[in-house]
């Protein structure tokens, strides 16, 4: 028995077969999820992946969040379901309240894709326990909607618990405050980012490296263990 | 028929790139005196049946739940009025 990953599909979901990849990769059975299905088949967690659902119509990510699937996610993350929000997933998470905040266009008004420099803040989550707490690391970005932001206020508080995951290092590719590249929320099991972990799993392809795979790792990991 | 107008505008402490790009164009097209621009949307809504203070009560939640993030954006919704088509 190993664990079940599910992964949503979304109509312009783009990445949901990458992350199916890596959740393999990683040694866990992935479970394909359909938008328009409640159900979650029993899945132990679930991995909303990057693309333009809904074509980002109204705000990146708007759309998705009322889709049936999500009805239940929302519900199950409360409960403390593990969730992980790649880009567009991450978008859902803010548009759900699931993640404070918001996302909004690239400061620079383009669509941008590089190889980016983070460093991860908290080694804690769900989906980061395999990485070490303050180790950098190069994973893909390419997104047009990549600007976190939210008050002085949850920023602080957002520091303050720790709950900033990701940082951007030696350049912020998109205007988000306080260099912000993913967050968590309070329980550490909703966690959402911009850049692609599941670009960076085998060494043939993205940034040549498999910095992203211990995301995987970590939620197969927390999960076998539980 | 009437029309119920949703207009939502980013948060005034959040930077607006489009509404800057926009204000930087004006002096180059010859248009001085403009300090600031921002962008929003404009939704306008043909409502069925009378647009009583239920229907806008219904509008509102719309507005506040879906056409609007209210975490960045503000919103704002007013009853328009339509002008007969002239044949």
């Amino acid at each position: 028995m190993t664990a079940r990953i599910g992964v949503v599909t979304f109509p312009g979901s783009l990445d949901d077969r990458d992350t199916q990849r890596a959740i393999r990769l990683a040694g866990a059975e992935p479970v394909a999820l359909w938008h328009k299905d409640k159900d979650l088949h029993q899945v132990d967690a679930v991995v909303l992946p990057g693309g333009f659902s809904y074509g980002d119509y109204l705000r990146a990510g708007a759309i998705s969040r009322f889709s049936p699937v999500m009805e239940t996610v929302i519900e199950q993350a409360k409960a403390g379901l593990p969730v992980l929000g790649i880009c567009n997933g991450f978008q859902i998470l803010t548009e759900a309240h699931l993640l404070p905040g918001g996302m909004l266009g690239n400061d620079h008004l383009h669509f941008i894709c590089r190889d980016q420099k983070l460093r991860v803040e908290n080694a804690d989550t769900a989906w980061t326990v395999d990485y070490a707490s303050g180790q950098e690391i190069h994973i893909p970005l390419k997104n047009m909607d990549g600007r976190y932001v939210a008050d002085e206020y949850t920023l602080d508080k957002l520091e303050a618990e720790g709950r900033v995951v990701f940082r951007y290092l030696d350049f912020n590719p998109n205007g988000s405050l306080r260099d912000i590249a993913g967050i968590t929320n309070e329980a550490g099991n909703v966690v959402g980012l911009m850049p692609h972990p599941e670009h960076a799993t085998e060494p043939l392809i993205g940034t040549g490296r498999t910095d992203g795979l211990p995301f995987f790792t970590s939620i197969l990991k927390k999960l076998v263990n539980a | 028929m009437a029309r119920v107008v949703v207009d939502v505008m980013l948060k005034p402490e959040i930077l607006d790139p489009q509404g800057q790009a926009v204000q930087r164009a004006l002096p180059r097209l010859g248009f001085d005196g403009i300090s600031d621009v921002r962008q929003g949307k404009r939704f306008e809504l043909e409502v069925e049946g009378p647009v009583d203070e239920a229907a806008l009560a219904r509008i509102h939640d719309l507005a506040e739940s879906f056409l609007a993030n209210t975490v960045i954006e503000d919103f704002t919704v007013k009853i328009e009025e339509v002008a007969e088509a002239v044949k």
